[in-house]
């Protein structure tokens, strides 16, 4: 669920503000702290970074979804412990035959923070609004994920998004259901709707605090004050206070449809450094955090802190940039693949429990292939194959990241160092090429094409093969360097194929082609672990974070 | 002595206006040239176009400086790519942390540097003596980020004694009329608040405040050896002033004149530090942010920090500079 | 972070460039009386003995070390959970990555050496730069390099070094360049206070009188005199040097790859492993503070030896 490579663009961007004037203020929620020290009702759970914004349509990045989980819900959430769709605000939905109309059987007797009503009329009012962004709206930043799924919006000044959407309109039969009408098929909508971008938000609420009214630049929007201080869902916690760089608050929401639970309060203070979030736990300032380290998950555990898995949704790669010559040879390429002896990186350098990798996509997405072609380990066949091309002296230039932990991949540093001694065993001399995650990494690796081979990866938003290969291989690009229109055409054809097993044997094709084709090589996928004190019980870890804290309970 | 002040302020302008050029020059320097350097390699053409237009990057050099210049005066010191927020608020936001810590550093380094240092010359050669000598050396060369991080782990991970990082316990409710925490709490009464940012202060300004606390120690001792040796004390002595009197208004006051040179020149050795101690702490001063731009390159924020920091540097150097008037008359006709 | 502001003070005496009565006296045998000075410092003898182990390692690292810089031997030993520690193959157990922490240990301090020296070295030589330019033709001259010395220290040292390493990228070479640049300033002042000193002397106006230019006199009586505070400075500045090349390490300006084999470095990924291995982090933290205790303890018996006045400090 998160955009992976934005991330920690505002994670750094987070990193330890302090704000004089932006001060909560305690009078304002009466007793809070008292309830803090005295009950255990408050969970603090800390975050990398600030959220990117409190509205979650102009949002694609993994704290600001983090926040938005508990404040918003959306019309399908996910079954627990899964990335597959169920139920959430819509109880059921039917889809045409010709899959261009989705009808939505909403919950009834549900209510926006705001005490407005949640109905059909505000589904299609949602819907209309992520269609109608104009302008700086439209940028990546902000509405990322309605540009990537619907694929344009009502108009646009940029042709390729001019009326190019799938979505083509909503109407309210009644209070209790909401029809969507498409264009053309889109198979992954149900799937999509899962994502805290397309949160059902209060009409009401949207309008009077301006919500649409972002202003700057692109790269650095200003938010209006909806996403400042105003956000209006239905979900079990409302929004309390935000201080940048410091902490975000959430209080129970009273008239809550569904199980309250036990927590009232949520404190997301803000830690960005790892080891500073490890220590906060270990000196009991926070109950619970993100991206524990691998090497951290044992001590932890030693000390009695809990450890919590998420069922991994990712992977972890090594491309290989064919605009270089060298790497342009399918030899090079396959001998690269054998040289590395990937059970002794994920041994060595992973969290346990973390699969090798064969395909682009995790095994519980439905394009998964079992059948792909695989490159074990063999250093013998990997110089064969490089005298093979005329390349035993070989020279790469090895990008990778510096000072930077994502999901798919907590230690760069030591899987590059790992690689890099698999490949120079089988005469390759590597060339370290490290850079600052952000933005230079991210730069240099999908925006120009000066790099050799270079690891980076990707979590799943939600269960959806084109949302990994297609991300990665929809299309040419610099990170890859090649221009194979067959690779791109079949990937493009099976994401609008309306039949389910047609739709899985048409990607299930796709991933094996890629294998075949090698434009970089599967490593793993990392299992990310989350820690908590040993009294913090229940929580729903999810493989797209679709966690919700009013299951959590607290204490004895 | 308001004369001397203004000259001084005066003084302050050429290096300013000096330090200024440097720093023009050292973006148009940078890897990239200054738009990419300033705006990152995102940049969307027209970011670029009117970053132009604001700077003018087409005209000629000094026209340029002179429009930077410009833009300077007026506050604006550019946007910082990473957080996307002007750089002078990201400074103003963060400054009241960095100085509370810098304060509370100082104040341990010279409670207890001055009277170690004074004792340990009172006790010239005996094993105390030794022992200072021996202390202030070790503190002089332990890298302040080591010494921090053995801080942090023995006293907050080992034994829990202390917070392990930032200024606040994030389940804190607090209020902040001013930025800077301890007083803040005073300020609204609300006592546990400023408390638990003491506490939160203590490691940080312990690592922080050590190299202060040995050079000061160094000075004072040497200092008193000194003065208690000099002809006039030893004239003093024979005239019969009393030991105490002796001891506060001859030693003592002599000895501070070195002693206050050196605590004026901490305060650049403190912004150093500040840097690599907020950073093991995560205490989100000016000190930690710096060094996240330096991991970013954001180099907006880096030369608009550098540039105040220098202004703040050199005032406090005038400040200190004056303040030798009040301790010792003689060096007012001559400055 | 020990800055180069921190030895402005104790240098001052020197600046006045008061020599040694008794060695003046002495002639060619002041660097004599010097060495008898250090042999009798117990600092000193701790200082050199310091400064001779780590000169030592650092030249005949191929030697010591066991094992390459950056090589793996215990790679696959390594989890994500567990370094393996001291054992009879690998004397301080390994590194992260599955390196010998000894050897990389024993590298790292040749790196050190090289920053330290050739910072150092650049330092002095701009220093000397500079400096001589300014005491030795004074006027405008003077005021002018001066004038850009002071605004160079109105920067704090490490910012400053962080302001040229960013411009010159991250590799070794711009650490170098960053903290010789940072000890220019430094050296420029003290030469030409020294200079300016000297000139006043006896044997200046003597020189002069007897019709030697300007130029002469300054390159063979008042450089060669100034020289004992800049040698006593150089040392001094050295162990600032290995304390700022971690640093800069430290926030990640070094370059190079996690296996690179230089203390700072070691010290900077050691903090992830600190639960689990803490001598990761203790070894290079200790071997940066004992090379630049035994630097500042010969510097400062050094200067004692050579200005007898210092003693009492």
């Amino acid at each position: 669920m998160v955009k992976s490579w934005k991330l920690v663009a505002v994670s750094a961007a987070g990193a330890l503000a302090l704000t004089a004037c932006a001060a909560s203020d305690r009078d304002a929620d009466g007793g809070a702290s008292d309830a803090a020290s005295g009950g255990r009702d408050t969970f603090i759970f800390a975050a990398s970074s600030d959220p990117a914004g409190l509205d979650p349509a102009f949002a694609n990045d993994g704290e600001s979804f983090r926040v938005a989980r508990q404040i918003f819900e959306g019309l399908v959430g996910t079954e627990p412990g899964t990335a597959d769709p169920a139920p959430l605000l819509a109880e059921s939905w039917d889809v045409s035959d010709d899959g261009l109309e989705y009808t939505f059987h909403l919950k009834e007797d549900v209510k926006f923070h705001d005490g407005t009503d949640f109905d059909g009329e505000a589904v299609c009012f949602n819907f209309d609004r992520w269609n109608n962004f104009t302008g700086i709206l439209q940028s990546e930043s902000l509405s990322y994920y309605w540009q990537k799924v619907n694929g344009g919006f009502a108009t646009s000044d940029v042709e390729t998004l001019n009326g190019t959407g799938k979505y083509d309109s909503c109407e309210a039969p009644d209070a209790a259901t909401a029809v969507v009408h498409l264009k053309s098929p889109l198979p992954e909508l149900v799937s999509a709707l899962s994502l805290p971008s397309f949160s059902m938000q209060s009409p009401t609420a949207l309008e009077e605090y301006d919500a649409d009214n972002v202003t700057g630049e692109g790269d650095a929007p200003i938010l209006p004050e909806y996403a400042n201080a105003h956000p209006t869902g239905t979900g079990p916690y409302t929004f309390d206070s935000w201080s940048p760089g410091e902490e975000v608050v959430l209080v129970a929401n009273e008239d809550y449809w569904g199980d309250q639970g036990q927590i009232k309060r949520i404190v997301f203070p803000v830690i960005s450094d790892p080891t500073a979030r490890r220590q906060a736990l270990q000196a009991g300032d926070i109950d619970g955090y993100d991206l524990v380290g691998p090497a951290d998950v044992q001590a932890l555990a030693d000390e009695g802190f809990q450890i919590v898995n998420r069922e991994p949704f990712n992977i972890l790669y090594l491309a290989m940039n064919q605009a270089n010559p060298d790497l342009a040879d399918l030899k090079v390429r396959q001998a690269i693949a054998h040289a590395i002896n990937k059970e002794a990186l994920v041994a060595q350098t992973l969290p346990e429990g973390t699969e090798v990798a064969t395909n682009f996509v995790p095994p519980s997405v439905s394009g998964w292939n079992a059948d792909v072609t695989t490159y074990d380990y063999d250093p013998d066949l990997a110089k064969s194959l490089l005298a093979e091309a005329g390349k035993s002296n070989l020279t790469i230039d090895f990008n990778y990241p510096t000072n930077v932990s994502r999901p798919y991949m907590p230690t760069p540093e030591q899987v590059f160092t790992a690689i890099k001694a698999d490949l120079e065993a089988v005469g390759i001399t590597v060339n370290p090429v490290p850079d600052p995650w952000n933005p230079e990494y991210l730069d240099k690796m999908q925006g120009t094409s000066d790099h050799g081979i270079h690891l980076l990866g990707w979590t799943g938003d939600y269960n959806d093969t084109y949302n990994f290969i297609g991300v990665f291989f929809g299309g040419p690009s610099n990170e890859w360097g090649f221009d194979n229109p067959a690779i791109f055409q079949a990937i493009n054809d099976a994401r609008y194929v309306a039949d389910i097993d047609e739709q899985k044997a048409a990607y299930e094709a796709a991933n094996a082609e890629l294998l075949e084709f090698l434009p970089g090589i599967p490593l793993a996928h990392p299992v990310p672990s989350l820690a908590f004190k040993d009294d913090v019980k229940g929580y729903p870890a999810s493989p797209v974070q679709d966690e919700v804290y009013n299951v959590i309970t607290l204490g004895d | 002595m308001p004369r001397l002040i203004l000259r001084r302020l005066a003084l302050l302008v050429p290096t300013l206006l000096g330090l200024s050029v440097l720093l023009f020059l050292w973006v148009r320097a940078l890897p990239g040239g200054p738009a990419t350097a300033l705006l990152g390699e995102r940049a969307t053409p027209e970011a670029v176009a009117r970053l132009n237009e604001l700077y003018g990057f087409d005209k000629p050099l000094v026209q340029q400086y002179v429009t930077w210049l410009g833009q300077l005066l007026q506050g604006n010191f550019g946007v910082s790519t990473r957080t996307g927020r002007p750089v002078l608020e990201e400074f103003t936001n963060r400054f009241p942390a960095t100085i509370e810590l810098t304060v509370v550093a100082l104040i341990i380094a010279i409670g207890i540097a001055i009277p170690l240092g004074y004792v340990a010359a009172r006790r010239q050669g005996r094993p105390l003596d030794h022992l200072t000598v021996v202390a202030s050396l070790i503190g002089v060369t332990i890298p302040v980020f080591f010494l921090a991080f053995l801080l942090k782990w023995a006293f907050a991970v080992n034994l829990g004694w202390f917070p392990s990082t930032g200024r606040q316990d994030p389940t804190m409710v607090a209020t902040h009329p001013t930025g800077f925490y301890v007083l803040d709490g005073i300020l609204t009464r609300e006592f546990d608040a400023s408390w638990d940012a003491l506490m939160h202060l203590v490691l940080p300004a312990i690592a922080l405040g050590t190299i202060p606390l040995a050079i000061i120690a160094r000075i004072t001792r040497s200092s008193v050896i000194e003065v208690q040796d000099a002809d006039y004390v030893r004239t003093a002595r024979a005239k019969g002033l009393g030991a105490d009197r002796l001891r506060r208004r001859v030693i003592l006051r002599n000895a501070m004149l070195p002693v206050a040179t050196t605590i004026g020149l901490q305060v650049g050795l403190l912004l150093s530090g500040a840097v690599l101690t907020e950073t093991v702490f995560a205490f989100p001063g000016i000190g930690s942010f710096l060094a996240n731009a330096v991991f970013d390159l954001d180099y907006a924020v880096l030369q608009g920090f550098i540039l105040i920091i220098a202004v703040v540097y050199a005032l406090v150097n005038l400040f200190v500079d004056v303040s030798y008037g009040v301790i010792d008359p003689r060096t007012r006709a001559t400055r | 972070m020990s800055a180069p502001e921190v030895y402005e003070v104790p240098s001052a005496p020197l600046d006045l460039g008061r020599a040694d009565d008794e060695a003046r006296l002495a002639g060619a045998s002041h660097w004599r009386v010097a060495a008898r000075r250090l042999r009798r410092n117990p600092g000193a003898v701790v200082g050199a003995a310091i400064v001779a182990v780590f000169v030592l390692v650092a030249v005949f690292a191929p030697l010591i070390a066991p094992y390459d810089a950056g090589e793996l031997p215990g790679r696959a030993e390594i989890r994500p959970t567990y370094i393996p520690g001291p054992s009879d193959e690998y004397l301080l157990g390994l590194d992260r990555y599955g390196a010998d922490l000894f050897s990389q240990l024993v590298w790292g301090a040749r790196a050190s050496l090289l920053i330290g020296v050739l910072s150092t070295l650049l330092g002095l030589l701009g220093g000397i730069l500079l400096g001589g330019l300014a005491g030795g033709l004074g006027g405008w001259t003077d005021t002018g390099v001066m004038r850009f010395v002071d605004l160079l220290l109105a920067v704090p040292s490490l910012l400053l070094a962080v302001s040229i390493a960013a411009i010159a990228g991250p590799t070794p070479a711009a650490i170098v360049i960053a903290i010789g640049a940072v000890q220019v300033p430094i050296f420029a002042r003290l030469l030409r206070g020294s200079m300016f000193a000297q000139r006043g002397q006896d044997y200046v106006l003597a020189a002069r009188s007897l019709g030697l230019s300007r130029r002469t006199v300054t390159m063979s009586h008042v450089m060669p005199n100034s020289a004992s505070p800049v040698i006593v400075q150089a040392t001094l500045l050295l162990a600032t040097a290995v304390i700022e090349a971690a640093a800069l390490s430290f926030l990640g300006l070094g370059g190079g790859s996690p296996t690179t084999a230089e203390w700072g470095r070691m010290l900077t990924s050691a903090q992830s492993e600190l639960e689990i291995a803490p001598r990761l982090a203790l070894w290079p933290g200790a071997c940066i503070a004992v090379t630049a205790l035994g630097f500042t303890l010969f510097g400062e018996a050094l200067r004692e030896a050579l200005d007898p006045r210092s003693r009492k400090r």
